[in-house]
């Protein structure tokens, strides 16, 4: 290994955990679950999300083992309906869509605009509390039987023609909209109102502005999805025909309304690891992230244009054919702010002082897949070309190269980035590069066939498939083995890290960020005295000035 | 410069016999292929580019080299060249996209039509001479071939990868592709919309056959009847006749030559009576009344079968003059008015 590394521990010798933070304030387990601390709610999210990907994880296993051969002989297809079911719905409602805001988010929103906690510090409590109880409840109609509606709730498939768990699920997921919309809006208002002094817009990191656009997504969308799942309900229970031609009603509605919230809801989830990649590359090079303006207002656009694009998803429906030509280049204009971010961040390296901790590699990966899965996405924007490739593996592909390939690589980095801010300790180097890299390959080798299969035709959510398309399932397959041992890794090391690993001090990455000039854990009410902000975001000279003033801030 | 046509031909059935990329079986699919084409170029260039950017500062300005970062605020010239050229090639992928677009969903007029019924899980495909088929659809070279397509209960998926063409087969409306085929051979049919527990079972076979194959086939295979004498039968049994006799004096409109036609409505609104228009008209015939008439029709909701409505439609669509309904009027006539004859009171 090379030195060249800004990490800057504290001498491990005399080194130790501040005796005096948020995790040792109080004790027991009611203190956890009674607390109004940004830090600690942010904490239990990050437990709660784990179990539920590793359960939506579980999920993928069994569909790609299923898939390794064409004959249906694992499971009954009822079975395998369920699997990728349950797989969507937990992945998108319990653990993408709260991922970053949630845990990261609500971790290090307050701390990064200097504020003691969020506006709201009970209903961000409520908050979790609901998404645990639509994870239960999604739990207990898994326990029931399951759900094999797919995430998507198609009607009228969803409300006559299957008899398994729906409305059980469907409550869970509505409620979980009611926890995402209650984050949105504590964000919101403290972006608004709890700014430090000093603190402007213009001065803000952008991984809050990320999250702030994220947010007025999540409140301004979520809505519409509760409406649609009450529709879905009410189809379903009274028979009120909204959705149903016999009685006059529209099946399309559903589809227009489920997108209106689902097409947005994926802007929810990979703005906010938008935000880490800022941070992560901006501290990795030594330098203000290259245009900083054009990366806040890219994220604001985004969160515009993205919903205005929700018929992309049914160019093949029967929508008039002059509306798809509107969506159609709304959806290549909502392409340009991302492709700008890209080249964003990629010049940011530019001049720079490059080191390569995980986090940053963890950022390469995310740049290399999420450029693949943009790309692809105008393949699918592109209204030709989405008549042969929409509903097939192609799809599939394309959005996991988005969600999982960016947004889970987005989440990684973030969560080795600031894992010393949260615990105080770091994580083995040399362990969770080795995890990034896994993790890299593996993604690849599942997700890469996936594009030629659904080129070739494969239709997506096929329990059996033609035998010509074995070999490309079968590398699929063998990759995601290699994914699952890529995301076991940090599972492992950093649960070991919390009790082994290295002190990190108070700011091992020699980053800006407001959080990093606090102790780590920081104190319950972050900041004994209000900071005042007076430089730039990612404003290197200023933190080189202080150090030099204030000597070695050892913690 | 240009590649040699035998190199090319090489090149084509190499990539075709690879299991990398499908048949192309159809007029559209070369065409959709050179988009495809143009977009993995640009995807290709695009991750090469960004790769080459991450590749090549990361060995310029990695620390050992380069131990202090220069401060760089950002550039409006750099900015706006990677906001132009992407939305550029964007948008010629949104124009060359529209107009493929709009080639594979606006059918020729000169398409033969098969209609296609989609349910859980199964494909029937009705042609108008009278074959039908389940699971499988016949086709010539050579001949555009419009599928007009519904279904029965939930949202299916008509998908033939080989052909390039797909479209959601939607419950209560009809949906139509067309398509022209190539090359004889079999092709897959699946329902690429997920439709419930056998949605990976709902799987088909398309048999492209020469002209004068695809002849013999229809002989073979009729069942005597085509989709327009069952209509005949249907329009007579369900007692449509009564009003839609062509009379002066009937009580519902003229029927013969009114598909294509335009027809003012009692709304005061002008609709083209098409496949889809007839379907409406027939199970929702109070929001459909042709000016002049009075909405006396009762609903067929629920009375017949997609499969009927098929049959009726194409009974409208090629009857020519009233002169056989009309046949059909006397005999049903003459059974109603025997019970009145021996004294029941009218």
């Amino acid at each position: 290994m090379s030195t060249a590394t800004i990490l800057h521990l504290p001498n491990q010798a005399t080194a130790t955990i501040p005796k005096k933070n948020y995790i040792t304030a109080e004790h027991g387990l009611l203190s956890w679950l009674l607390t109004g601390d940004h830090k600690r709610i942010a904490m239990l999210y990050l437990i709660s999300i784990t179990f539920f990907f590793f359960i939506g994880g579980a999920f993928a296993g069994l569909i790609r083992l299923e898939l390794l051969t064409p004959q249906p002989d694992l499971v009954s297809s009822d079975t395998y309906n369920k699997f990728f079911t349950m797989h969507g719905i937990i992945m998108i409602f319990l653990f993408l869509v709260p991922s970053v805001p949630a845990t990261l988010g609500n971790f290090l929103i307050p701390v990064m605009l200097g504020a003691k906690d969020l506006a709201f510090p009970k209903i961000n409590l409520l908050s979790w509390y609901l998404y645990m109880t639509a994870g239960v409840v999604v739990l207990t109609s898994l326990v029931m039987g399951g759900v094999d509606t797919g995430w998507t709730f198609t009607t009228p498939l969803s409300t006559h023609y299957l008899n398994t768990n729906v409305m059980t699920t469907a409550v869970g997921v509505f409620i979980a909209g009611f926890s995402s919309i209650f984050t949105g809006l504590n964000f919101i208002v403290t972006i608004h109102r709890m700014r430090a002094p000093g603190m402007t817009w213009f001065r803000m990191p952008l991984f809050v502005w990320s999250n702030y656009a994220a947010s007025i997504l999540m409140v301004l969308g979520t809505p519409v999805l509760a409406i649609a799942l009450v529709l879905v309900a009410l189809e379903r229970t009274l028979g009120i025909g909204v959705f149903d031609p016999t009685k006059g009603g529209d099946p399309l509605l559903f589809q227009h309304l489920f997108w209106f919230y689902s097409h947005p809801a994926v802007y929810i989830m990979i703005l906010p690891g938008m935000g880490v990649i800022s941070e992560v590359i901006s501290t990795f090079s030594r330098k203000r992230v290259f245009g900083y303006t054009a990366v806040a207002f890219s994220s604001v656009a985004i969160a515009l244009f993205g919903f205005f694009v929700w018929a992309h998803h049914m160019f093949i429906m029967g929508v008039s054919n002059y509306s798809a030509l509107v969506f159609s280049l709304l959806t290549m204009l909502v392409a340009v702010p991302s492709a700008i971010k890209i080249f964003n961040w990629a010049f940011t390296l530019q001049k720079g002082s490059l080191t390569f901790e995980t986090p940053m590699l963890y950022a390469f990966g995310f740049m290399g897949l999420f450029t693949i899965g943009g790309l692809t996405g105008v393949f699918l924007g592109s209204l030709g070309m989405d008549i042969h490739l929409t509903e097939t593996y192609f799809i599939v592909a394309h959005f996991h190269f988005v969600m999982v390939g960016g947004m889970l690589m987005a989440f990684l980095a973030g969560v080795h980035f600031w894992w010393p801010k949260m615990t105080g300790r770091m994580y083995p180097e040399g362990l969770s590069k080795l995890a990034a890299v896994v993790t890299f390959i593996g993604f690849n080798l599942t997700f890469l066939p996936q594009f030629i299969l659904g080129y070739l035709g494969m239709p997506r959510r096929y329990h059996a498939y033609p035998q010509e398309f074995q070999v490309l399932n079968v590398l699929s397959t063998a990759g995601a083995t290699v994914l699952g041992v890529g995301y076991m890794l940090p599972m492992i090391y950093l649960a070991w890290s919390l009790k082994y690993g290295a002190i990190a001090g108070n700011n091992p990455w020699q980053a800006t960020g407001l959080e990093w000039q606090i102790q780590s854990p920081p104190l319950t009410e972050n900041f004994p005295i209000t900071p005042i902000m007076d430089h730039e975001a990612y404003d290197y000279e200023w933190l080189a000035h202080k150090m030099e003033q204030e000597g070695n801030d050892v913690g | 410069m240009h590649i040699s046509p035998v190199l090319w031909q090489f090149l084509v059935k190499w990539l075709h016999a690879s299991a990398l990329f499908p048949a192309e079986a159809s007029t559209i699919a070369p065409w959709m292929d050179a988009l495809y084409f143009f977009l993995l170029a640009m995807t290709v260039l695009g991750v090469i580019l960004v790769g080459a950017l991450l590749a090549a500062f990361s060995i310029m300005y990695r620390k050992e080299k380069n131990p202090v970062a220069t401060h760089i605020e950002g550039s409006t010239l750099l900015e706006a060249t990677w906001t132009i050229i992407p939305l550029a090639i964007f948008l010629v992928c949104f124009v060359w996209g529209a107009l493929l677009y709009f080639r594979i969903y606006n059918p020729p007029v000169n398409a033969m039509n098969i209609y296609v019924v989609g349910k859980q899980w199964m494909w029937k495909a009705e042609h108008p001479g009278g074959q039908h088929e389940i699971n499988a659809l016949h086709v010539p070279t050579g001949k555009p071939v419009q599928l007009t397509m519904i279904s029965q209960d939930v949202f299916h998926s008509f998908s033939i990868p080989d052909f390039r063409v797909k479209r959601e087969v939607i419950p209560g409306r009809y949906s139509t592709v067309w398509f022209e085929a190539t090359t004889p051979g079999t092709y897959h049919i699946f329902c690429t919309q997920y439709c419930g527990t056998q949605h990976s079972g709902m799987i088909g076979e398309v048999t492209v056959l020469t002209p004068d194959d695809y002849e013999k086939w229809t002989k073979e295979s009729t069942s005597g009847m085509s989709l327009a004498q069952n209509g005949e039968r249907l329009f007579a049994s369900m007692g449509c006749n009564s009003c839609h006799s062509g009379t002066a004096a009937a009580r519902g409109p003229n029927l013969a030559g009114v598909y294509g036609s335009k027809l003012t409505l009692t709304s005061g609104s002008q609709v083209l009576v098409n496949d889809a228009y007839l379907r409406d008209a027939i199970l929702n015939p109070s929001q459909h009344v042709t000016a002049g008439f009075a909405p006396i029709m009762p609903t067929y909701q629920g009375q017949i079968s997609e499969d009927g409505l098929i049959d009726l439609v194409e009974f409208i669509k090629t009857m020519p003059n009233n002169y056989r309904v009309q046949q059909t009027l006397m005999t049903s006539q003459s059974d109603q008015t025997a019970p009145a004859a021996s004294g029941m009171v009218k």
